[in-house]
Order: C-alpha cells, then structure tokens, then sequence
C-alpha cells in the first residue's frame, strides 16, 4: 500500500513536470521561426503588422514559388492579389452571361443572325481578354515582389504592455476591496450575515469570465464611461472588470485563511487591551500572512492570463493607451482574436507571445513567492 | 481585597440555564487564589469574566456585581457596568489573561513584549528596551533569548512561549493576572518553572488561577475556592481546604473521589 502511495505520488508529479516542460517546449518550437526573424527586438517594438518595404536582394528570383518559399511574409498580399484576380474573372464571365441574356432578349425581339454574330463574337474576344487581364495582373504581382521587397513586421510591446498595465491596475484596485470583504466577513459581520454573504461571493468566484466579459461590454464599460469619459472599451474598464473578477475569488481565499487564526490568539490580544482594528493588523493578518499572500498570487496569475473578461472590454487595438480611458490590447486578447486567422510567419508570432505571457506569469508568480513566502529566521 | 464577586450569575448566549450561579468571591492583594473543580464547573467562565473577555462574543447575561478596587482612590468599582470601548481597553490592561495554550503573537520575540505597551502609548526607544528587557528578567526568560530578541516568538519551545506570554502580561504592570490553566500543555520541568515564576509574582500582582491540578494548586495557592457545576462550594485558605475542608463535596474531589 505504502509503496503504491509512493509511486503514484511520484507518477503524478513527474506527470505536471512534464506537461509543463512540454507546454514551454511546444510554446518554443512553434515559435522558433518568429524569434528568428524578429529576435528579442520583438520585446520593445510596437509595431504590429506593419509591412516595410526592404531593398531587394539580387538572388531573389523573379519566379512566384521560389519568391513565396524565400520570403514568406509575402505571400500573404500576393495571394490577396490573385484572389481579387479570381473574383475579377467572375464578374467577366458573369458579363458573359449577362451577354448571352441580351442575345436571348435579341432573339425575341428577333433581330437579325448577323447581329447575333457579332454579339458572339464579342463574348469570344471578351474571355480571352478578360484571362489576358488576369495574366498581366499576375505578372504584375511578380514585377512588385522583384521591385519593391516588402516585410510585415510584428512587435509584441502594445500587448506586453497592455497585460502588465491591466494586471497591476486590476491588482490595484482588487487588492484593497477584497481585503475589505475578507476582513468584513471573517473579523466583523454576525455569523448570520457572513454565511449568506460568503456563500454569495464564493458563488461570483464561480461565476465564468466570458459572462464579466459581456457584462462589461454591455453595462459595465458605457456606465464606466459616461462616468470617467473616454470609450467604453479602454484599459481602465478592462482593469476594473478584471478586478471584479478575481474580487470574489481573492476575498473568499483571503477570508479562508483569516478563519483559521485560532480565538484564543485573538483573545490574547484583546486581552493586552487591543482594539478590534490592531486585533486585526497586528495578529489576524500577520497569522493568516501566507495564505493571503498566496491569494493574492493566485488572483494575480488569474489576471495576467485572464482572456475572456479582457477581450470584450480591452478595445484590441494595437497602439499605447494615452490615458486610462484609452483602448489598447493584451497578449491572451491578441492570442484568442487572431488565432483563427493566422498561419505562418504571423502564427509563429503568437506563439512567440504565448511564450513571452508564459515567462512572465512564471517569473512573476516565482519572485512573488520567492519574496514574500520565503521563511524569515 | 483587589477584586469581590458578588451575587454573580453568568449564562451564556442561547444556553437555557446559567453557567455560573450566586458565585461570591473575593480575591486578596498579593495572593494567589487557585480556583478547582471537575471539568465543565464553569471555572473558566468564571475567569473570564473577571476582565470581559466575554463580551468579544455577544450575548451573555452577566448578573451580580464584580468589583476591582482603583487603585488612585481605592474604592471598588463594578466592572460589569463597562461599557465603553476605552474602559474595556483600560479594563483588560489592569486585569491580564494567559491561557491555557501559549499564544505568541506572529511577530519577534521583543515585539510580543512591546506590543501590549504600544498600545499603552510608550513610544520612546529607550523606555520600550527597558521594560522589556525587565519584564523578560522578570519572567526568567531573558537568559535564554537575549540574543534572538528579533527572532520570530513562534520558534521558542512551549515553555518559553508560555514564560513570553506571562512576561508580557506582566510588562503592562497589571493589578491582577488570571491564568487559565497555564501549565496543562506543558512538560513537568517548564511547569515547575512557571510555579516558581507565579510565586515570585505575587509580590507584584494579585493572582487568579484555574488549574486541574491539586498539587499545584496545593503548592502554589494561598487561597483555594472549590467549585461544581456552576456552584462556589468552598473557599478557604488552601491549607483548610487541602486538610480540613468543611463540606463532603470538597473532601471527596480532593481526596479524588469524583472529578
Ligand atoms: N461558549 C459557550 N457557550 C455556551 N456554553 C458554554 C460555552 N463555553 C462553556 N460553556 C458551558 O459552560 C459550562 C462551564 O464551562 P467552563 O467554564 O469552560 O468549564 P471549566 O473551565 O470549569 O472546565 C459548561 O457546561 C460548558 O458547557
Ligand atoms: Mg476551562
């Protein structure tokens, strides 16, 4: 039995080293060829998806595969190019029939065989000019990719910003509300109202982040605008929303931890002639230090990562925010909006964010229990 | 006499009948006054109405009277008439508790001391070092961590926990100190340190305690009351109670008949 309990302990714990290592290595592999391209210039560049032209490099060939394998961001416009092309060569051959229609109208009308014939004619010059079309534009596109080399360039400051700006904000304002709560519900409200109460916010806590997310779209970011100004999705709706959500969860955690100061360590201060305000700073919160501290961590890993809430409220526009009321975006809101569309180059740059986010939440959450968790002798 | 209870009655929030009934006491200056008696005898309820640790919970009914002299005019005065905030604060820096576990504060050694005269106002340095350092002599404590002063309470073993805890009780200079079985959480020699220690403190302080332990209250007592099921059987000289007691009840528990 007791060698079972082992293994299996080992077992799992080796289990949530791996998939850890292999979330950081898969993270890395896929993102690889953007490190490559952008390096650790990615961290201070805010532009995103901007196309720079580049001086052309000789041994670039004219010929559209050994162009589209050399450099791939190019291939995105180009085959926007012949897409607008095909639909091109739709809408003539839509005229064709549109042609064929007033033949038949001709018809009726019955106009005579020559007429006819020249309509027929016209169809006939009217295809081969139209595929002429579609080949010069082709070409075109060759001659551009020889002349004028462009590059997209992808720079992920914007959402490195906008996630440590809406953590530390949404931290700011939680922090200090859900100690209140915490404090309220476990040092000063009757038992009578501190059940129902506890029982309501553990319910918020449960509450997932998509509904803070349409709440916050729909009532909470206008209501916040009309009353600080500035849009209604901005980094400060996004950071209050934020601080909404992990409210509940902090103060229920919080609260936990109060709870187990034992009443007689309370009592002996009481008993020294402390008021029910220092019983509080000086044991409760000393005593109950770790775990609140590790709520606190806990809240705030949930803020760093926190994508639904953010992503109805953030704005997802790529530029700094001016003001609070400003829109801006973060790295899970870039992740989850552009994920869909993305292949190549500008999939290898989210996982590049994904592992920036990865790194952050790591080394945030290790030096916060680094430092505040460490046992002082 | 420092402190009379008289025609005291105590029930707690909810229970149907008191805990405490027509309880009448008196505890001596510079005495130590063991209270005994089976478990459940209401000998911490007792004790803990003697500084309104009570009223932290709301809801009690306290009737009777307990009266603690003032010591600027010595007169009497009713505790149970407190109820201001202020006068409770003033009320348990003159009356200090220690219970039955050690309670170090989660703070250092030096700041548990300091802590109780902080909130008495003592701000200057100097004076704080130096009445923790006499309250650590006082105690017998201060050999032992007077170079880990600022080292976290917690660490110390349960003994010296217990001697901080009184150490600190003592800093504030209280006119009486209610122990609530302090020594059953602790090993044989630690007990007999604290004995010692509550001996020599009654030259200082008067002294309630509440203790399991006849030999102890034998040892340490000069006065002894007796108690069951609510009821104060017997008080007496802890001589007369130990050797000549007058009522059956009280000759049975010690002789350990019942308890
Ligand atoms: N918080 C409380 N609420 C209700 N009844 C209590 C409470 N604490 C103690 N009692 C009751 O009061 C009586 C006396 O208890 P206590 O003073 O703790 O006894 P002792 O300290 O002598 O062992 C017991 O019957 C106990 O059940
Ligand atoms: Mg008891």
């Amino acid at each position: 039995m007791e060698s079972l309990f082992k293994r299996l302990s080992w077992i799992s714990a080796t289990t949530i080293l791996l998939i850890l290592t292999s979330i950081f290595v898969v993270l890395f592999l896929y993102a690889k060829p953007a490190i490559a391209e952008y390096g650790l210039k990615f961290l201070v560049d805010s532009r995103w998806g901007v196309e720079v032209s580049q001086p052309t490099k000789p041994q670039v060939s004219p010929s559209t595969k050994s162009s589209a394998t050399k450099a791939t961001p190019t291939t995105t416009p180009k085959d926007d190019n012949i897409a607008v092309n095909d639909e091109d060569i739709a809408v003539s051959d839509e005229d064709i029939a549109v042609n064929d229609e007033d033949i038949a109208t001709d018809e009726n009308v019955a106009v005579n065989d020559e007429d006819i014939a020249v309509s027929d004619e016209d169809i006939a010059s009217q295809v081969p000019s139209s595929a002429d079309e579609a080949i010069t534009a082709d070409d075109d596109i060759d001659i551009d990719e020889t002349s004028k080399h462009t590059k997209v360039i992808y720079g992920g400051l914007v959402p490195i910003v906008g996630t440590i700006l809406t953590t530390i904000l949404a931290m700011f304002f939680a922090v200090p509300i859900a100690m209140g709560i915490a404090i309220f519900l476990s040092e000063i409200a009757p038992q009578s109202i501190a059940k129902p109460v506890g029982i309501a916010i553990e319910l918020l806590a449960a509450i997932p982040s998509i509904i803070y997310g349409m709440w916050g779209l729909f009532y909470f970011g206008p209501l916040v605008a009309s009353v600080f100004g500035g849009s209604s999705v901005s980094l400060l709706v996004a950071s209050l929303v934020l601080a909404i959500m992990i409210i509940p969860f902090m103060a229920s955690l919080t609260r936990d931890s109060m709870n187990t100061t034992p009443n007689v360590l309370k009592e002996s201060a009481y008993a020294m002639g402390a008021t029910k305000f220092e019983v509080i700073k000086d044991v409760v919160f000393p005593y109950a230090k770790k775990g609140i501290i590790g709520s606190m961590i806990l809240a705030l890993g949930r803020a760093l990562g926190e994508t639904m809430a953010v992503a109805f409220v953030i704005g997802g526009v790529f530029t700094f925010p001016k003001s609070l009321t400003d829109p801006t975006v973060s790295i899970p809101v870039v992740l989850a909006n552009s994920f869909a569309e993305s292949n190549g180059i500008s999939l290898n740059v989210l996982f590049y964010l994904a592992l920036i986010l990865f790194i952050i939440s790591f080394a945030v959450i290790s030096f916060a229990k680094f430092y505040f968790l460490r046992d002082k002798k | 006499m420092i402190m009379h209870i008289k025609d005291f009655s105590f029930t707690y929030k909810g229970a149907s009948k008191p805990s405490l009934k027509n309880i009448n006491l008196p505890i001596l200056e510079n005495k130590v006054t063991a209270l005994i008696g089976p478990s459940g005898c209401g000998k911490s309820t007792l004790l803990r109405s003697m500084n309104r640790i009570h009223d932290l919970y709301p809801g009690n009914k306290y009737e009777g009277e307990i009266l603690l002299k003032n010591l600027q005019n010595q007169k009497m005065e009713n505790i149970l008439e407190i109820k201001k905030e202020n006068d409770f604060i003033a009320l348990r820096q003159r009356v200090g508790m220690i219970f039955q576990k050690p309670t170090p504060f989660p703070m250092s050694i030096y700041d548990n001391i300091a802590y109780g005269l902080k909130l008495q106002g003592i701000k200057d340095k100097t004076e704080l070092d130096k009445r923790v350092e006499d309250a650590l002599k006082g105690s017998a404590l201060f050999k032992e961590v007077k170079d880990r002063l600022n080292d976290d309470a917690r660490g110390l073993s349960g003994g010296q926990q217990q001697r901080l805890c009184i150490a600190r009780a003592v800093a504030l200079k209280p006119e009486v100190l209610l122990f609530d079985e302090p020594t059953s959480a602790l090993d044989p020699i630690s007990t007999s340190a604290i004995e010692e220690l509550i001996v020599e403190l009654k030259e200082e302080v008067s002294i309630a305690i509440v203790t399991h332990n006849m030999q102890q209250a034998s040892r340490i007592s000069d006065y002894t009351a007796f108690m069951y099921l609510g009821d104060l059987i017997e008080y007496d000289k802890t001589e007369t109670i130990f050797l000549n007691p007058k009522q059956q009840m009280t000759e049975d528990y010690i002789t350990g008949k019942f308890g």
